[in-house]
């Protein structure tokens, strides 16, 4: 409602060449792909049934992904795949199935203060869309000419001018890898863990 | 493409994790919506970066930091989850109350983690 307020009073001198209600078939195609990930992500958040959770995440990272596409993105965009639809939601099920999470409905899967978080992050939503259409209501994406996230891109990018983060990076997942190793190992003077 | 609509759906997003994070019992769960936050923050960087044809496309870059530190997140979080869980036999975030402030009657003190320690090695 507050999108298209703002849409409405937006100033017709300033937008040039592209018009507000001739959109073109990308942002119909984003608009459509956004609104399915909103609601998978809305699902995800509100869903009694933890398995069925993860699951609606993997739509919602996929949809994610889809939008990565058609911002010409693509290296992102099968990063994001390969990375969160394939192996961050795995984790997450595995931990669901390690805690042994109920298969079913399970009735306490909110808390209590619920309102007061729903309440919090109508809020939120409400003041950052409003900040962000009222900032950005007269600029738009050129996506026009080569893509700007290919993979070819991406590598001389990063390889040229992103090196030593990458570099550290790969430190610091090392580090991960350590400290969930050490978390997850069992205590020595547990009797049953002892090896 | 109108610079509005990857944002508006990156603020939707992000106050939907917030929602999940702070309405959430299962610490797992709590996880996930920190998962939406930090996508939602992605797709805002990839937005900008292709809107402002950053020669250096430090948004690319940093999304691609973002994500590799999100798993190491994920993976740690997982670690610490399953090791609480282990060790108090619940991952229900509301439970563990043991540095909560004031009431002294919380179901993290007293014998009831002993019994859900047990609870936990039996089952182990």
């Amino acid at each position: 409602m507050t999108l298209a307020a703002a849409l409405a009073h937006a100033p017709v001198a300033a937008t040039g060449e592209q018009g507000f209600l001739s959109p073109t078939g990308v942002e119909i195609a984003f608009l459509l792909v956004g609104l399915a990930t909103f609601g998978a992500a809305v699902v995800t958040v509100t869903s009694k049934q933890l398995v069925h959770a993860a699951l609606w995440l993997v739509v919602a990272l996929g949809g994610i992904a889809v939008e990565y596409l058609l911002l010409t993105a693509e290296f992102i965009a099968w990063v994001q795949v390969l990375i969160y639809v394939g192996s961050v939601v795995v984790l997450l099920l595995f931990g669901l199935m390690l805690t042994k999470a109920p298969i079913g409905r399970s009735p306490d899967a909110d808390s209590g203060n619920r309102w007061a978080a729903l309440a919090v992050a109508v809020a939120a939503a409400a003041a950052l869309v409003w900040v962000v259409v009222d900032a950005f209501r007269t600029t738009w994406i050129d996506l026009d000419g080569p893509a700007q996230g290919s993979t070819r891109v991406s590598g001389e990018i990063i390889f040229r001018h992103w090196v030593l983060p990458f570099e550290a990076l790969s430190v610091l997942l090392l580090a991960a890898l350590v400290g969930a190793i050490v978390l997850s190992r069992r205590n020595a003077k547990d009797p049953e863990g002892k090896r | 493409m109108h610079l509005v609509y990857p944002a508006v759906l990156a603020v939707l997003l992000f106050c939907t994790g917030l929602y999940g994070v702070l309405a959430r019992r299962n610490a797992i769960l709590v996880l996930m919506s920190v998962e939406l936050m930090l996508n939602a923050v992605n797709l805002n960087l990839v937005a900008f970066d292709v809107w402002l044809r950053d020669t250096l496309h430090a948004g690319q870059a940093l999304t691609l930091f973002t994500i590799a530190i999100a798993a190491a997140e994920i993976g740690i979080g997982l670690a610490i989850v399953l090791m609480v869980y282990r060790n108090r036999g619940t991952s229900d975030v509301d439970k563990l109350r043991d540095t909560a402030e004031g009431r002294g009657d919380g179901p993290g003190t007293g014998p009831a983690p002993a019994a859900a320690a047990q609870k936990a090695e039996a089952a182990a």
